[in-house]
């Protein structure tokens, strides 16, 4: 249907020198990624951290002050609308809570992308939508509305309307968040499959450390705006590194601090009078 | 902030306001865009604003009509003119009540629900991944339910004097013994189509579209929060009730 | 929740309902575009004194509402009231020596423009002017009036 955007042997995505600030807060300095085309990469990191930002940096969603964002060859913030909806049709997003229409089926939901860019005929789309439904296990729901659903087969849906269109990359933004630990395991077993099934490149955001062997080739670890670590899932599990360690062991306190920053306590307790 | 500044920003905030309104109606209309998808859409729509507005419409416009027709009979027959109930009971519904009501109720019912919707949209991210589809939300969202506040307010207005005209004939005819011939002849004599039932249809067009406007300006532009899409719905009720009333006083004066 | 069919079909129900509606009251309650509806034509009148005559006050012939009153000036020259007449064109063969009159719908109605067909073979067109008018009865004028008479026939006497 159409020539891939990405080349196998470049970086499918690159962030370059990238710095975000958002009223008045820098959220990303200086920051660079690189993610390896074919490949299924994490990108881990406490709330907060910016990972979010990262991933609305790649669909062209927010603009960074300073530095590029390429996916292959092309520089996403230099598109005009029009350029950057042609190349938002060559990527999935799967968002945070799946994010499907409520008004419509589920079969509509997944048919949406498919009716909106192609000319396909409408028997040739039935039969899409439900191959797509098919692999993420809910062709039985397909007259079923989004609200009928559970959260983690919304999400599943929404991974086929994410599919739909067939894309080179599919981002994921906190695929397991509030997931029960089967539908956990079934959810990055899907991630790993569709994208060798597929031949394309994702990119998975999560705060779940436990899963991230499961499924991704590559991880990278980022807080306070910069990659602190990256590697295979394997290489971060051994890491000595002291914010790694807090991070992979779930420490409460290490070089995240538990506390936003504050003055000391003592002095404001006992200086509260002169207030 | 300082305390002038927070009082200029408390008076230029509704002129800020309609500012963005207008800014977000000029992106709405510049995008519009007609395909196979968007007449099925807007007759979607149609029906969730308008047929669901039917009942308080039919209701209130046949209590209108009743107590309409009792006041003004009242009053008339004091001047021995009762004849010219139907007139007034028409030409007030036409060019006034009808439309101006209509579009009131139909902001309450239809606009707030619209506006609480798209306000969910936006707080479940459902408009976000529109983008992410290159589905252009203001041609998706917004477009259809405009279109469909302009079809479905008329309509509603239309069946809303039916109702009225209904509850006159109920109160004059079957009760105070009007002849039927009488009440339908005198307004069929001083009623002009023209200049009195099309006037106020075309001022129901004007305020379909108002409506419709403020209810998806209000929406979308609402704090994606369970506090920011009850504030906005609240603001669809006021700020369409406020320039329904203001258009209707410029479009009379402008008509008459 | 209902499927699209069912939906399209409840709008579509929607929108004939709204047609029938619009259709009902443009037929059962207006003048279904009788009056205004083609272009009327114009004839003027003077009277001495119209009362309370406004622009778009009836005119009708026979008791039937023929058309509305356009405009009211008063003539510089003459200080007469010229009221021009915008008659329904369906009316346009009233006789040329047709008399105007301004007259009062019951004892406190408004004052609307009565006309009284004459026996001319030729019609009335656009521009004429009426000749004969009735001006408006004053009250106020009608009482003086039978006051000074009886006055006059008693000082004859």
């Amino acid at each position: 249907m159409h020539s891939p955007i990405i080349d196998p042997d470049r970086p499918a995505v690159r962030l370059d020198d990238v710095t975000v600030v958002r009223s008045g807060r820098t959220v990303l300095d200086g920051f660079s990624l690189a993610i390896p085309a074919g490949s299924v990469s994490a990108i881990l990191g406490p709330s907060g951290s910016g990972k979010t930002t990262v991933l609305k940096l790649i669909t062209g969603q927010l603009r960074p002050a300073s530095g590029t964002v390429t996916i292959g060859r092309t520089d996403v913030h230099s598109l005009g609308r029009s350029a950057l909806n042609d190349l938002r049709r060559h990527v999935g997003v799967l968002l945070q809570n799946g994010a499907l229409l409520t008004d419509l089926t589920v079969f509509d939901n997944v048919a949406l992308p498919l009716r909106e860019h192609t000319d396909l005929p409408a028997s040739l789309i039935r039969r899409v939508v439900l191959l797509k439904l098919q692999a993420v296990g809910l062709r039985g729901a397909a007259e079923l509305f989004p609200g009928q659903l559970s959260g983690g087969m919304n999400r599943r849906v929404a991974m086929a309307r994410a599919l739909a269109l067939d894309p080179d990359l599919m981002l994921y933004d906190e695929p397991f968040a509030g997931l029960d630990p089967i539908s956990l395991a079934a959810g990055a077993r899907l991630i790993k499959q569709i994208n060798r099934v597929l031949g394309i490149t994702s990119v998975v955001i999560t705060h779940d450390v436990a899963v991230v062997e499961d499924f991704a080739d590559h991880a990278c670890i980022i807080a306070d705006g910069r990659v602190v670590a990256h590697g295979s899932p394997r290489e971060l599990h051994d890491s000595d590194d002291p914010l790694v360690r807090q991070f992979m062991d779930g420490l409460p306190d290490g070089p995240v601090p538990f506390h936003y920053p504050a003055s000391d306590l003592a002095d404001d307790l006992l200086g509260s009078a002169e207030r | 902030m300082s305390e002038p500044a927070l009082q200029s920003g408390r008076i230029l905030s509704p002129v800020r306001d309609l500012g963005r309104a207008v800014v977000f109606l000029g992106q709405a209309l510049s995008r519009m865009r007609f395909r196979s998808g968007t007449l099925g859409e807007t007759l979607r729509q149609t029906y969730f604003i308008g047929v669901r507005s039917l009942v308080i419409i039919m209701t209130c416009g046949f209590f209108v009509g009743l107590v309409l027709t009792l006041q003004t009979y009242d009053t008339l027959t004091r001047f021995g003119a009762g004849d010219a109930v139907s007139t007034v009971l028409a030409l007030s519904l036409f060019r006034e009540l009808g439309p101006v009501l209509t579009a009131i109720l139909f902001a309450g019912r239809a606009g707030t629900s619209v506006t609480a919707e798209i306000g969910l949209m936006k707080a479940t991210e459902q408009l976000d991944a529109l983008e992410l589809m290159a589905i252009d939300p203001m041609e998706r969202i917004v477009q259809p339910r405009l279109l469909a506040g302009l079809i479905a307010v008329p309509v509603l207005t239309l069946i809303f004097n039916m109702m009225a005209l209904a509850g006159g004939v109920a109160y004059s005819v079957f009760l105070m013994g009007i002849d039927p011939n009488v009440f339908w002849g005198t307004m069929q004599n001083n009623v002009e189509l023209g200049r009195d039932f099309g006037a106020g249809m075309a001022k129901s067009v004007a305020f379909g579209g108002l409506a419709a406007w403020l209810a998806v300006y209000f929406g979308w532009t609402c704090r994606p929060t369970g506090e920011g899409v009850a504030l906005a719905t609240t603001q669809t009720v006021i700020a369409t009730a406020i320039s329904v009333l203001l258009l209707d006083f410029v479009l009379s004066a402008l008509m008459l | 929740m209902k499927s699209s069919n069912q939906i399209e079909l409840a709008a579509g129900v929607f929108l004939l309902l709204g047609i029938a509606a619009l259709v009902f009251l443009a037929v059962q309650a207006t003048d279904g575009g009788a009056i205004g509806g083609k272009e009327p034509y114009r004839v003027t009148a003077t009277f001495t004194n119209i009362g309370g005559l406004k622009p778009r006050s009836t005119v009708s012939m026979g008791g039937v509402r023929i058309g509305t009153v356009e405009e009211i000036a008063l003539d510089p020259v003459t200080l007469e009231a010229r009221v021009t007449l915008a008659i329904d064109s369906t009316y346009d063969d009233l006789p040329d020596d047709t008399s105007a009159s301004i007259l009062t719908s019951g004892l406190l109605g408004d004052q609307y423009v009565g006309l009284e067909p004459g026996g001319s073979p030729d019609p009335l067109a656009d521009g004429d002017r009426i000749l004969i008018t009735n001006s408006a009865m004053v009250l106020e004028q009608l009482i003086s009036k039978y006051l000074l008479n009886t006055d006059d026939t008693t000082s004859d006497d």
